[in-house]
């Protein structure tokens, strides 16, 4: 039996609990056994991408000791968070060749989520039903970064009951961009504008994505503009629980 | 240069609410995208001509010193002169020189950001020589005072209106929607100025180390009159464009135009070797090649030498959103966009341009479409690292991030931030939503609503199910 060590995320520990059940419920459906290692908190990427490298290194140390030395597959419910370990934790410990190998090896086992069914497990049909009308947001992180797009769209394809629509300009960013949304709230907010217009032009009664921070941003807009459409993550849609 | 000073949130202040500027631009980007996408597959493997370009750019760069060298030689060689600057004043220095020992009282210019670097039409007029900008869209620039908003498209912040405007303004011509009429009224004026002209500038797309050959490419013109019919041609370049061989050449134009405009290649590439010999039909009696520094040579030395590899196509602005919605005047830089929010902190220091490196959502779709893979959303991450090292920290930003770091390394400070979040945002959430926080986070409420926490982290729920089932991690 496959068994994986799940890092849920800090967005989606503190924010949105029921996404992480749902992530545990469609892998535990595809004959998973998950652990998830104690003392979580965030990967750092917040930190990272706003210059604040020495912050972000004592917080990827604390994720490399949570998660330990061994070799079972990571699995981030999250594009931008397995970017952050997969990509960016060597490059954070260039010049330190100890941390730089720990670093490494996690990197090695990270699997975004939709990523580790698919390809590693093989599976597209986990057996949940959901009705409705879906439109799927492609996050940057997860396309561009973790080279992953057909795998949610196969997933999602294989749930009885979910019809696809197309997006307007899917893969174009939400706005999110961490504290970019923070720092520059002007310039976020008409690109959040628009990925919200689009939403609504596509006649889903769902968004469906991958990352929970896009979700917060897009959901923050659809709600503010009264737009009666819901961001879902994947794993809701797969363990037929959107609410 | 527009905007030079002001500070960044001041420049996008009018931006963001110009619905008419950043459809202007989305008509023009989204149509360049896809053309881009088109042409490139006309390529038999544009994926492999793009890491080829990408190898060839690197090890030009890596080889610069031998084959600046190799260039040089090869320009004296064909009768050019060639002119070093450290830096912008410098190489307006000489361009004013050339022109005044040649008693040049108008120079006609082709289109050149290097030009727009330099600040070369400011040294021309402060010197009483008349600088003519002849592309047609910096013609419409000069003729308005504004700077060029795209490395590529100058005026693409423009419509066709606002252009006949300022032509009814400046020139007392009639009003027109009418490109080709407008096109006609800029044609009569510029016409007689490149006979009247006694030097022609340009900037270069490229130089060949092997045949100290000069290339530009335009799609008006304008460029190969502006270097073939005054008398003396001055072709100002940065000392990293070149490429060792007209073969190398070859690729980077196909890759050049479909980037750039979706072309396969553009209505005019010119190929300039030297002054007019003996029997040749036409051609400048001197051309001069003034090489520039201006900060190239320290970038190079620096973890940023890959930005060297650029070959200014614009195709990171087309594909960028933030480009398309502050525009390039936004940026208070030479170079907008994703490219120039790397190179702008590069040549004038982060303590400029600190705010372009954050600017950026990091999306990602700028290093998709360069067409020799340069890592910009890197790039951005590392300058963001040293512009935070130099000590441009907001105070709520820091504090905000120490409180972070500190909870991020102790799981049960973070357990209990995550429960006393949930619940404060329990309190102060209607429906599950909040819908204005105090300042700095009311950034994020001003445009949407934030959820409220839940009262139950995910790992304290797996903590209990870990327990009712008896054990376990």
């Amino acid at each position: 039996m496959q068994k994986i060590q799940l890092m849920v995320t800090c967005l989606i520990d503190a924010l949105a609990p029921e996404v992480g059940e749902c992530v545990v419920d469609v892998l535990e459906r595809a004959g998973v056994t998950i652990e998830v290692p104690a003392g979580q908190t965030c990967c750092g990427q917040p930190a990272f991408n706003g210059g604040f490298w020495d912050e972000a290194r004592a917080m990827a140390r604390h994720t490399i000791a949570v998660f330990g030395d061994g070799d079972l597959p990571v699995v981030i419910p999250s594009g931008s968070c397995a970017y952050m370990v997969a990509h960016h934790y060597p490059e954070l410990f260039a010049g330190d060749p100890a941390w730089q190998t720990r670093a490494e090896k996690l990197a090695a086992r990270v699997y975004e989520f939709s990523q580790f069914l698919v390809d590693a497990l093989g599976v597209t049909a986990l057996g949940a039903h959901c009705e409705g009308k879906f439109t799927y947001h492609a996050s940057c992180h997860l396309l561009r970064g973790m080279k992953v797009h057909r795998q949610p769209l196969a997933l999602l394809a294989k749930v009885p009951g979910v019809e696809l629509v197309p997006l307007a300009e899917e893969q174009e960013c939400c706005g999110f961009g961490g504290l970019f949304s923070i720092k520059y709230p002007e310039i976020s907010a008409v690109m959040m504008e628009r990925k919200v217009q689009n939403i609504a032009a596509s006649g889903a009664q769902y968004v469906v994505g991958c990352d929970l921070s896009c979700l917060l941003n897009i959901n923050g807009g659809l709600h503010r503009h009264k737009v009666p459409v819901k961001g879902v993550h994947l794993a809701q849609v797969l363990a037929g629980k959107v609410g | 240069m527009a905007g030079a000073g002001v500070p960044f949130k001041k420049l996008i202040a009018d931006k963001v609410s110009d619905i008419a500027l950043q459809d202007a631009l989305r008509r023009a980007t989204d149509r360049f995208g896809e053309n881009r996408v088109k042409m490139l597959a006309s390529l038999p493997d544009a994926e492999e001509a793009r890491d080829r370009a990408r190898a060839i750019r690197r090890h030009t760069i890596a080889n610069l010193d031998r084959y600046l060298e190799q260039f040089v030689g090869n320009v004296e060689r064909a009768g050019g002169v060639v002119h070093w600057a450290a830096d912008g004043a410098e190489a307006n220095s000489i361009v004013v020189s050339l022109a005044r020992e040649r008693g040049v009282e108008m120079v006609v210019k082709g289109k050149s950001m290097i030009g727009e670097e330099t600040g070369l039409n400011q040294a021309l007029e402060a010197a009483g020589i008349v600088a003519q900008e002849t592309d047609l869209a910096e013609y419409v620039l000069q003729l308005g005072g504004e700077a060029p908003s795209h490395i590529v498209v100058p005026m693409v912040h423009m419509t066709r209106r606002q252009v006949s405007h300022l032509f009814h303004e400046k020139l007392g011509s009639e009003e027109s929607d009418d490109v080709q009429r407008l096109a006609a009224i800029a044609r009569a004026q510029l016409r007689r100025r490149f006979v009247q002209a006694g030097m022609g500038f340009s900037g270069v797309n490229f130089g060949v180390a092997e045949t100290g050959t000069l290339n530009i490419v335009t799609n008006e013109g304008n460029g190969r009159l502006c270097t073939s019919l005054p008398r003396c041609h001055v072709a100002l370049m940065g000392i990293e464009r070149l490429v060792p061989t007209m073969e190398d050449l070859g690729l980077m134009l196909q890759l050049l135009a479909r980037s750039a405009t979706g072309q396969k290649l553009t209505c005019y590439t010119s190929l300039m070797t030297g002054p007019r010999r003996a029997g040749d039909a036409d051609g400048p009696q001197e051309v001069h090649v003034v090489l520039i520094d201006n900060g190239r040579s320290r970038i190079l030395a620096s973890e940023y030498a890959e930005m060297l590899t650029c070959i200014r196509c614009g195709a990171c602005l087309n594909a960028c959103p933030v480009y398309k919605t502050i525009s390039g005047h936004g940026y208070g830089a030479v170079y907008p966009g994703p490219m120039g929010s790397v190179l702008s902190p590069l040549f004038a220091g982060l303590g400029r341009y600190a705010d372009l490196p954050h600017a950026s959502s990091l999306c990602g779709a700028c290093r998709e479409v360069c067409p020799v893979r340069i890592d910009l959303p890197g790039l951005l991450l590392h300058l963001r690292r040293d512009t935070v090292a130099a000590g441009h920290r907001p105070w709520w930003l820091k504090l905000g991030l120490a409180g972070y770091a500190l909870g991020a390394g102790n799981a049960t400070l973070f357990g209990l931030g995550a429960r006393l979040g949930g619940m404060g945002t329990g309190v102060i959430a209607r429906d599950g939503w909040i819908e204005g926080l105090p300042a700095p986070l009311n950034a994020w409420t001003d445009s949407k609503d934030f959820p409220r926490l839940a009262s139950k982290t995910f790992q304290a729920r797996w903590r209990e199910r870990q327990a009712k089932q008896g054990g376990g991690v």
